[in-house]
């Protein structure tokens, strides 16, 4: 990396220095408004007076321009650099240092797995490169811009969580947020087409979210599949817009994070959802009482046909055997009294019937 | 350096003009820029102008030369640029309000004309601004509220980027695009109404819910004693006969012989039960 000395006119110091120090980065790091006369370098040790080398910290820096000065120094405040081999000048090393380090940092560039780099040629556009170690002409021949295209950005769209309302095709006002997801098709149209690309992005998916909100009614933009609709529909509008500016810019997919009511009136969308719960509740009743009615008329269907069946066989006897056996437990249940049609003598005057008569009466004149 | 400075120094000197003579001579035109070279208040030539069969890297960006002290060199962009138009109300054709804030992509494609009548783009965005707005509010003004929300907003789009682009190309721009960013009902009284008129359209429509429901409930018990009545029908009409001994044993059953209850039933002695009591039977 120590290359041809930038002055090409230079004639004498060269011969000396090369074999020396010719790639020490050291030399760069030093200011160079400071290659005075008798350079002498404050970062090492001066000659010899300190043991083994080490990093120089602030108090040292101090410690020795205090001594300098104390010593009498011809140098003034400035520390000066030791004496470079064969007793020339530091200046051109330094010169050469500064010019490898510009070589070096502008014209060899990695790139990542994910990244592209424009290379212009004083500001023309000459070639892109892809991932990997690559090298260019130095800074300002050429100059290189690297920039991520494959990893995915977002824009979420309202930021925050403030409302944004947008009007639906049916004039209602639905409370919606997006996010967009995109990346870079096309470095090349990226960097050079469009102003400001990014907010670009924004304001088209602002302009094809409103569109295509505007196609659909309220209630298709809160359900489900409604949703999923615009979200395509936006992606393709964003996408052909995008297209027709030459953003180079793929559109990967739109999805809508919130879609609801307006706060003002969401109340109103709840007690939708209430009544619909509510008929809901009366069609179950219904259909439980209906179960009930049917299954019991079923029953006594079947319980009939069984009767009915036992008295076709013998009709008149089970008539009877009927008859009696639902006297039998009506009666047996009742207080019975047994009148003589014309007159009004009880055959079985029944003590029963007189006595509740009286815990009747009793029981009224208590009250 | 002494050394060089002290035996070179005709040649560093000279050396010295010259890069000063070419860095004044010659300047760089990046791909997003157009150059127009002006010499005494005339643009004469211009660098990297908008050709859209040209590709980056072909389209004569790069290094080019001026005559010093002469000519002077105004950067125009070569890129799609912006203007946003300030958020504004539009009175639709059927006298309603809506908010309307909307932008137009452009494009300089003749920077010789842009420089001679604007300047810059800055300036050129200041004049489209209001010529935007106006022509904007002329067109969506001749169009229903409900036009302006769905599919021929795309047709009135159309004539409005046409309306500007008239009108830009006297600045040497070239409109691509007009959109409207958004469209919103101003607040105030017509955003209330709207919200007045989704609250009775919601109102309306669950009490809808509530009555469809109770309909539906009714019907299902309707039908559900219909099959009833017909499932009774069919059994108890092989012989209606019996079955109204049947269930007269059965109400009997329900009507006496209840445990809570009672009651005293008062029999005649010619009571069909009582009959063998007279040890008459038949």
């Amino acid at each position: 990396m120590a290359g041809k000395s930038p002055w090409g006119s230079n004639p004498g110091p060269r011969g000396g220095n090369e074999g020396g120090e010719g790639d020490d980065p050291a030399p760069e790091e030093t200011p160079s408004a400071e290659g005075g006369n008798k350079p002498r370098n404050p970062w090492l040790p001066g000659d010899g007076e300190d043991g083994p080398r080490r990093a120089a910290n602030i108090e040292d820096l101090f410690k020795h321009r205090q001594a300098r000065r104390g010593g009498g120094g011809g140098g003034g405040n400035f520390p000066r650099m030791p004496q470079a081999p064969g007793g020339k000048s530091w200046a051109p090393l330094i010169a050469i240092g500064v010019i490898a380090g510009w070589f070096l940092i502008s014209s060899v560039h990695q790139i990542g797995p994910k990244e592209e780099g424009i290379v212009t040629t004083a500001g023309q556009y000459s070639r892109t490169m892809t991932s990997g170690l690559k090298f260019s002409l130095p800074w300002p021949i050429q100059s290189v811009e690297i920039e991520d295209v494959t990893s995915i950005r977002t824009d979420t769209i309202p930021e925050g969580e403030a409302e944004k309302l947008m009007l639906t095709g049916d004039q209602n006002l639905v409370d919606l947020s997006y996010i967009v997801r995109w990346n870079i098709k096309d470095l090349k149209l990226y960097t050079f087409q469009i102003g400001d690309p990014d907010n670009a992005v924004k304001e088209v998916a602002e302009a094809a979210m409103r569109a295509s909100i505007a196609e659909v009614t309220l209630d298709d933009a809160l359900s489900g599949s409604g949703r999923a609709q615009v979200e395509q529909s936006v992606r393709t509008r964003m996408q052909a817009l995008l297209d027709a500016y030459g953003a180079g810019i793929a559109v990967q997919g739109v999805e809508i994070k919130k879609a609801d009511p307006p706060e003002a009136v969401v109340n109103a969308f709840r007690e939708v959802l209430a009544a619909q719960q509510d008929a809901q509740s009366d069609i179950n009743r219904a259909r439980a009482w209906a179960e009930q009615v049917t299954a019991r008329a079923e029953g006594e269907a079947e319980a009939f046909d069984k009767v009915y069946a036992e008295y076709r066989l013998a009709p008149e006897v089970t008539k009877r055997r009927m008859y009696y056996e639902t006297m039998e437990r009506v009666l047996s249940k009742t207080d019975k009294t047994i009148i003589e049609a014309d007159g009004v003598v009880p055959y079985l005057p029944l003590p029963e019937v007189n006595r509740r008569a009286s815990s009747n009466s009793n029981r009224e004149e208590s009250e | 350096m002494e050394s060089i400075w002290q035996n070179h120094k005709g040649v560093v000197i000279g050396l010295a003009i010259a890069i000063v003579a070419v860095l004044s001579s010659i300047f760089v035109t990046p791909e997003t820029k157009q150059a127009v070279i002006v010499r005494n208040g005339k643009p004469i030539d211009v660098v990297n102008k908008f050709r859209p069969d040209l590709d980056y890297g072909n389209t004569g960006a790069g290094v080019w030369y001026r005559v010093p002290l002469i000519d002077r060199v105004v950067f125009v962009s070569r890129q799609i640029l912006a203007v946003d138009m300030q958020r504004q109300e539009v009175l639709s054709r059927d006298q309603r309000r809506l908010e309307v804030d909307a932008y137009a992509r452009y494009r300089v494609i003749d920077p010789t004309r842009l420089v001679q009548t604007a300047g810059s783009t800055a300036r050129v965005e200041e004049q489209l601004r209001p010529i935007l707005n106006s022509v904007l509010r002329q067109r969506l003004g001749t169009r229903s509220f409900q036009a302006l929300l769905t599919a021929e907003r795309g047709a009135a789009m159309n004539e409005i980027k046409e309306g500007l682009d008239k009108e830009a190309r006297e600045y040497g721009v070239q409109v691509i695009d007009v959109r409207i960013k958004r469209a919103d009902l101003p607040a105030g009284r017509p955003l209330e109404t709207a919200y007045t008129r989704m609250e009775t359209a919601r109102k309306q429509e669950s009490d809808t819910i509530r009555a469809q429901g109770s309909k539906a409930a009714q019907i299902i018990r309707a039908e559900a004693e219909a099959e009833a009545a017909q499932t009774y029908a069919a059994a108890f009409n092989k012989d209606p006969n019996f079955y109204d001994f049947y269930r007269a044993m059965q109400s009997y059953d329900t009507v006496f012989s209840n445990d809570s209850d009672n009651s005293s039933i008062v029999l005649s002695p010619d009571n069909e039960y009582l009959r063998q009591f007279r040890g008459t039977g038949r």
